[in-house]
């Protein structure tokens, strides 16, 4: 059977992307950033995940605006990365599992998510650079991925307690599947930053501290804010938290916490990272 | 655009921003592509016209306005592509839009550390 060995939640902001490919990450802007996920990779070779679920969203690459869709399954064998138009590196194409794909998409439908399903997906730095900060160096990218792409650009966004009970059910599902695979659920985005209006800049780190707490042991917390909420206290791209509390909903009720960083700022953004594994 | 429940200097992109929008975020979209980030910078008004830009988008893509870009409807991840046609970033963007330098934009956001 399947088993979820962890979760991690990470930033996915593009400049990190490219900081890596212009072999800056030992810089003093760059360095405590990075050294913090040493831990955390020294984790992932010790456990050795062979699929990774990426939940994540797309900022205009795979989706526009004459499509939008709130939850959307990658179901295909590969996903291609492709120029964004602003200097980051394309990456070589992810490998995919479109047969544990399906039976995500199935069950979480059985369970009344109504979802988009892709065939065909492009992964933009949403999916790209959680994956690079965690298995760059490797020739191979060792894991096969499953990308679930949430809305969080044209609201109305699911709210976080949808994607709460989202991520309990993609657990299930996870665990549910019949063939021998240890599955790590990256949840990633945030934590507070607002790229946009007379606000832009707007970091909260007090509020970035709360969720990286109250995610541990009580998402339930989380769960209660509005997307309101979070956009007045997180700015304006802050709700993405909800692609954590998917990854959170996916580990079940009691968790470890294995890491955790905090580092401000990282272009207009607070970083977070977090590694949980499943209580035994 | 008048949206009453959104904090301060922020636009929330609901449905309204995303119709009002519509052709201007269309055509930044279509800056993924190389080819077309070459040919609308060779003649920028009319790659604007092609996309059906109005006359407020017109003038705020050709005076780099991004305030009044967000006021016609744009949203930042497709402004961000047509930043990037002119390669600028989101400190570059983010200093226009608070009408700071861009140094020290990026010592406001350092100073958010604490």
């Amino acid at each position: 059977m399947a088993r979820i060995v962890g979760g991690i939640g990470t930033s996915h902001i593009p400049a990190i992307g490219l900081a890596m490919a212009r072999n800056q990450c030992a810089e003093p802007y760059w360095k405590p950033f990075f050294d913090a996920y040493a831990p955390v990779r020294a984790w992932l070779d010790e456990v050795r995940p062979t699929v990774a679920v990426v939940v994540y969203n797309d900022h205009g690459l795979n989706f526009f605006l004459d499509k939008m869709p709130a939850f959307a399954v990658g179901a295909a064998p590969e996903y291609r990365n492709a120029d964004e138009g602003w200097g980051l590196p394309t990456l070589a194409p992810f490998a995919g599992d479109a047969e544990l794909s399906w039976h995500l998409i199935e069950s979480l439908a059985a369970a009344d998510f109504d979802l988009t399903t892709c065939q065909e997906m492009l992964v933009d730095h949403g999916f790209v650079v959680p994956m690079q900060l965690l298995w760059s160096g490797k020739r191979d990218c060792p894991v096969r991925t499953i990308p679930i792409h949430v809305n969080t650009v044209q609201h109305p966004l699911p709210s976080p307690a949808r994607c709460l009970r989202f991520g309990e059910t993609l657990g299930r599902a996870i665990e549910a599947w019949s063939r021998d695979e240890r599955i790590v659920v990256l949840g990633t985005g945030g934590l507070s930053h607002q790229l946009d209006g007379r606000r832009a800049g707007f970091i909260n780190r007090p509020f970035d501290l709360f969720c990286l707490e109250k995610i541990v042991d009580e998402p339930e917390v989380l769960a209660r804010l509005t997307i309101p909420e979070l956009v007045e206290n997180a700015g304006t791209q802050g709700p993405e938290l909800i692609q954590w509390l998917i990854m959170r909903g996916a580990l079940g009720p009691v968790v470890r916490q294995i890491q955790r960083n905090y580092h401000v700022p990282i272009s207009n953004t607070g970083s977070g990272l977090l590694l949980l594994e499943k209580a035994a | 655009m008048n949206q009453p429940d959104a904090p301060w200097g922020t636009t929330i992109f609901d449905g309204r921003a995303a119709r009002r929008g519509y052709a201007l975020n269309k055509m930044c979209y279509s800056f993924n592509s190389g080819a077309n980030r070459a040919e609308f910078l060779r003649d920028e008004d009319a790659y604007c016209r092609r996309y059906g830009l109005d006359d407020l988008q017109r003038a705020a893509v050709r005076n780099r306005d991004v305030l009044a870009m967000i006021d016609a409807g744009g949203n930042i991840y497709y402004l961000a592509k047509l930043a990037g046609v002119f390669g600028l970033n989101v400190q570059d963007v983010g200093a226009q839009q608070t009408g700071m330098t861009v140094d020290a934009f990026k010592a406001k956001l350092l100073a958010a550390g604490g």
